[in-house]
């Protein structure tokens, strides 16, 4: 835990940051509601003030700055502002017995993590075969490795909603498959790469060891390639882990979703509530923390068993 | 000879390279016979390594012909008749000093009670008994290339092949694996080949000296030794040491090309 002193430090300089952004982000809006209020604004109307800088705004209107940091819909929320939203749709509801209620963030949460983890899975599985596959066979590594490098420079955004339509026509209900195969098109690669490069880590020389005692291909497999590319797996795991669940949130924003987290986001756009965005991204940006963390430790616990800890 | 373990006749060995061929081996012949301790030395690229992994079929030679124990080296490969020990130890980071040594024995399909035995066996004969339980990176240097001798050892083959094992370990240390070396090849009577860059480690260990030059490699002396059997490290004062080493270093000289 000896970094959680920088990550703190690192956290804290952005709070700040958000926080001073928070004036000039929301002067106009601040100054138009205090305006419909009766104050005395400088310029009088909304118009004028358009084309005038933020910064002017603000130097001639230093009174409702500080109304811009209590709007409800504003531009950008403070930080307490998306905390204390955040805290009502997730903490607040399992207070009051309500966790899994369609206005919570852990109900959207849970919906976007199970695609996430079905994408995952899938996209794991995927990248290892597909990583064996490329280094036992010379075919499968011409073949293979230009399109799996090919299919990430297609937009994943542009591909998500065909691949919605595609299975709604194979008959496929709701949503979750369609997002797990979105989620697991983003996470195969980093482990497909990570894997044929952690394969072929053993040295000509461990090789060469083998193959003194006469081993087989299996035997080569199972105690030298698979264990010494456990270190290079953890790695693309945890990239893949965060491919999965962008995966999914780009699965959930395509029209028509009304559940997970990118819906949310997308809800949040359409009905004009900032803060319903980005408490959104703040949950899933803590879930994707959860779930990195949770490899991390994995590959702690796994690399001492093996004797390999860094 | 039917006594030969190891029989080359004119051996060749090109690689095909970008910049033209190069001659790793040109008619190298040589009789190996049983309980021979036979070290190659010579400067870099002279073919010495190259030579020992002809013999355990890791190299494919391009002419000429080699056996081991009669047949072909991939048949002795494949009957497991040699152990090689590379330059690097080599253990694996994620097995224990203990299942590295079994390694072999896994593979080649020992049971486990023989595994413990022969594992117990082999770590006493290189001093690393109660190190088992531990990973190589909490051993030095020379113990983890003790523990590769021990895995090389492990599966009781007849002949053992060693590429400069001791090349990247100090003085003090080398002397002391050198006389343990001895001892062991003493006690089971194998044969062993040994490649070396260090002259009087050549003379101390071995029965025949290999003196071998580069471009092409080939063997240039082929000194059988006079010192006895038994060998206190002290005999490396004695004139007839200093002889044999004189005229290895003789034979390396004039087999150096200063291009």
């Amino acid at each position: 835990m000896r970094n959680i002193l920088p990550v703190l430090t690192v956290l804290a300089v952005i709070v700040v940051i958000w926080q001073l952004a928070v004036a000039p982000m929301n002067i106009r809006v601040a100054l138009d509601q205090a305006e419909r209020g009766g104050a005395e604004i400088v310029p009088e109307g909304s118009v004028p003030r358009r084309d005038m800088s933020v910064w002017r705004l603000m130097l001639d209107n230093s009174e409702n700055v500080a109304a811009g940091y209590a709007l409800e819909r504003p531009r950008l929320p403070t930080p307490a502002q998306v905390g204390a939203e955040l805290w009502k749709t997730t903490g607040a509801m399992i207070e009051r017995g309500r966790a899994w209620s369609k206005r919570s963030l852990i109900y959207h949460g849970w919906i976007t993590l199970q695609s996430t983890l079905w994408g995952f899975f899938l996209g794991t599985a995927i990248g290892i075969i597909g990583a064996v596959a490329i280094v036992y066979s010379r075919t499968a590594e011409l073949s293979l490795m230009p399109w799996a490098i090919i299919s990430q420079t297609v937009p994943i955004v542009a591909l998500a909603p065909m691949i919605i339509v595609l299975s709604g026509q194979l008959g496929v209900d709701g949503r979750g498959v369609p997002k797990a195969i979105i989620s697991a098109y983003l996470c195969f690669f980093p482990v497909l790469v990570g894997m044929v490069k952690g394969l072929r880590a053993p040295l000509p020389a461990q090789l060469d060891l083998l193959r003194t005692y006469s081993a087989d291909g299996l035997q080569t497999f199972l105690r030298l390639r698979l264990p010494a590319s456990v270190p290079y797996l953890f790695t693309s795991l945890k990239i893949g882990i965060a491919a999965a669940l962008v995966g999914t949130i780009v699965g959930e924003l395509p029209t028509g979703a009304v559940e997970g987290l990118g819906a949310r986001i997308l809800i949040g756009d359409q009905f004009g509530t900032p803060l319903a965005i980005w408490s959104a991204l703040f949950a899933a940006a803590i879930l994707a923390g959860v779930l990195v963390t949770l490899l991390d430790l994995a590959q702690r616990v796994t690399l001492r068993r093996m004797g390999m800890a860094a | 000879m039917a006594s030969s373990v190891i029989a080359a006749k004119v051996l060749d060995l090109t690689f095909q390279t970008n910049d033209g061929p190069v001659h790793a081996l040109k008619g190298v012949s040589l009789d190996i016979a049983q309980g021979d301790f036979v070290s190659f030395i010579g400067p870099s690229g002279c073919g010495k390594t190259t030579f020992l992994r002809c013999m355990a079929d890791l190299e494919q030679p391009t002419g000429g012909t080699i056996t081991v124990n009669g047949g072909t080296p991939e048949a002795a490969r494949k009957a497991r008749a040699y152990g090689y020990v590379f330059q690097a130890a080599g253990l694996y980071p994620w097995r224990t000093i203990g299942r590295n040594v079994s390694l072999p024995l896994e593979i080649m399909g020992y049971s486990k009670a023989e595994q413990a035995e022969r594992v117990a066996r082999v770590l006493e004969l290189v001093e690393l008994s109660g190190f088992e339980k531990k990973f190589p990176w909490q051993l030095s240097g020379g113990m983890q290339q003790r523990a590769s001798i021990a895995r090389a050892l492990a599966f009781d083959a007849d002949i053992l092949l060693m590429d400069e094992p001791f090349g990247a370990l100090d003085e003090i240390v080398r002397d002391h694996l050198n006389e343990q070396l001895l001892s062991l090849w003493d006690r089971t009577g194998k044969t062993i080949a040994f490649v070396t860059h260090s002259i009087p480690e050549a003379v101390y260990l071995s029965t025949k000296i290999v003196v071998m030059s580069p471009r092409p490699g080939r063997i240039t002396d082929v000194i059988e030794s006079t010192l006895p059997r038994e060998r206190p490290l002290d005999i490396r004062e004695s004139p007839e040491f200093l002889e044999i080493a004189h005229r290895v270093r003789d034979g390396l000289r004039a087999g150096h090309a200063y291009d």
